[in-house]
């Protein structure tokens, strides 16, 4: 329940019924609408009449075991690419927080510099660049990318949960005689990884979703072989649903992947001293300024949030 | 050197088309934006649904399967538009939920005593979202909505897939014709993409600590 607005009274429940009904409506009709311009026989460029979208000749490909094979393989080569990047991101992020955290400034201001670079350049450019200048192949050059720009946003993300620890860690570890770096890799980095662990997961459905960049440059991949060169295979009138089984299939797994991290920030934010960490997350949150569009932001709402989960 | 100061025209014709693009579809977003996120906190379980479903489904969909649905379904279906059109839709869609997601979190980061305190004085719902949350989420809202652009000014790059003349397809077409001079060409593009975001990204880091001193 929201501060915003009072517990409803018998005239406000009234009227709310009435507005949410209203507006079930309008969103109703809207999709009716769309579904009866989307079934509306259309005329194409060349002046000949197309069946409409839910016209059965339109889908009846989805029978077709050979189209089912081809989507396995664009499958499998967007999931390999998402998995090496992935793999490659979380060593590269670790290294980088390693660095930002050293004491010697001859490490730490040249791991500032490149985290900042790579956040800020378009994955694209950066593929680009890979498969341009190390002739490297468009699948080492997306994965390159994509490691390299996750490894620095992960990278951030670790050295936020690593400063946003209580002091008394590291400085107990050191007491009872470990050195600064086992203090790092024994103390401290478990724990802000576990904590931040909502955050990189966010960010691996984020670089699930930029796999699709490397169809720009020409890797095989879902977008590439369903999309592209369906069409042509299969002939152009299945254009319509091959988005639409393309578009499921990233929604499927990207959702799957969501919902897994609010599971895991969930039984961190259960307890005493999880829901300290879960608080200390939150803060960490509001440092990286919510990890922008890049990282899809978690629903744990606060206090006040009225989104009615 | 000389591939980019030969080609130097075609360079900042592309760099106007990827400002263009972040403008109109930056300022098509926020209205959306605004939109979803008022619907995001009114007390109407049916928009509150609609918009939570809207966000979700768009922010799990790849950018360039959304640029791909502009530029090649929507034709399919009878939309005739150029290019650059399609990718104007296709960034202002793909950004709007984020740019909603950035002002919910503004509007949260504002103590609930705040609203509390204008409800216990009898304002209404939309007194007290008007006059006392909204004024003090914006000053919260600007460095989360910064971020949401400077990743806009990125994802114009997805464009160039997608026959949009912009920073990148310029590099890759004045690459075909000097392939030697690759790195200086990609690095002149990363410069000019670092003229965009880097100033934004001072400001943001300027506001928030003003906002943080303010608090």
């Amino acid at each position: 329940m929201s501060v915003l607005y009072d517990v409803p009274g018998p005239r406000a429940r009234r009227l709310s019924l009435i507005l949410s009904i209203v507006a079930g409506l309008v969103i109703l009709a809207g999709l009716i609408w769309m579904v009866v311009f989307l079934a509306s026989p259309r005329v194409n460029a060349g002046g000949v009449e197309q069946p409409g979208i839910l016209d059965p000749s339109r889908w009846d490909i989805l029978r077709d075991l050979a189209f089912w094979r081809r989507v396995g393989v664009g499958l499998t080569a967007t999931l390999q690419m998402a998995a090496v990047a992935g793999v490659l991101a979380l060593v590269i992020g670790t290294l980088l927080s390693l660095a930002r955290t050293a004491r010697s400034a001859f490490i730490r201001v040249p791991a500032v510099v490149l985290v900042e670079f790579f956040r800020g350049m378009p994955v694209l450019l950066m593929m680009l660049f890979i498969l341009l200048v190390f002739s490297s192949g468009a699948y080492w050059a997306g994965v390159g990318a994509l490691a390299l720009y996750n490894g620095a946003v992960i990278g951030e993300a670790l050295r936020a949960g690593i400063a946003s620890l209580p002091r008394g860690q590291r400085e107990s570890g050191l007491a009872i005689g470990l050195t600064p770096l086992q203090v790092r890799f024994t103390i401290e980095f478990p724990q802000a990884f576990r904590q931040m662990l909502p955050i990189i997961i966010a960010q691996l459905v984020v670089l699930l979703k930029d796999t699709s960049l490397a169809f720009i440059i020409g890797y095989q991949e879902l977008l590439n072989i369903v999309l592209r060169q369906g069409p042509t295979t299969f002939g152009s009138r299945y254009l319509f649903t091959f988005f639409f089984v393309v578009w499921a299939i990233y929604l499927a797994v990207n959702l799957t992947l969501s919902w897994i991290a609010r599971l895991v920030a969930r039984r961190t934010s259960a307890g005493g001293v999880a829901a300290r960490r879960a608080r200390r997350t939150a803060r960490v949150l509001a440092q990286l300024g919510g990890a922008g569009m890049e990282g899809a932001r978690l629903d744990d709402p606060p206090e006040g949030d009225s989104s009615g989960h | 050197m000389d591939a980019i100061v030969e080609n130097f025209p075609a360079f900042v014709g592309g760099f106007l088309m990827t400002v263009r693009l972040l403008v109109i579809s930056g300022l098509g977003a926020l209205v959306i934006g605004t939109l979803v996120a008022a619907m995001r906190i009114s007390p109407i379980p049916a928009l509150r649904g609609f918009v939570t479903t809207y966000t979700e489904i768009v922010r799990n969909t790849p950018l360039t399967l959304v640029l791909f649905f502009c530029a090649f379904v929507l034709p399919s279906l009878g939309l005739r538009l150029d290019f650059v059109a399609f990718a104007l839709i296709g960034l202002t869609v793909y950004t709007s939920p984020f740019v909603a997601e950035a002002l919910r979190s503004g509007i949260n980061g504002v103590p609930v005593g705040q609203a509390e305190a204008a409800r216990a004085l009898g304002l209404r719902f939309g007194q007290t979202v008007g006059l006392v949350v909204l004024p003090q989420a914006i000053r919260m809202v600007i460095p989360p909505l910064i971020n949401v652009l400077i990743a806009l000014t990125k994802n114009t790059s997805v464009a160039a897939g997608f026959s949009v003349l912009e920073l990148v397809a310029v590099s890759r077409q004045v690459i075909q014709f000097n392939g030697n001079a690759t790195i200086p060409i990609l690095i002149a593009v990363a410069v000019f993409y670092l003229l965009i975001t880097i100033p934004l990204g001072l400001i943001a880091g300027r506001l928030e600590r003003r906002v943080v001193m303010g608090r």
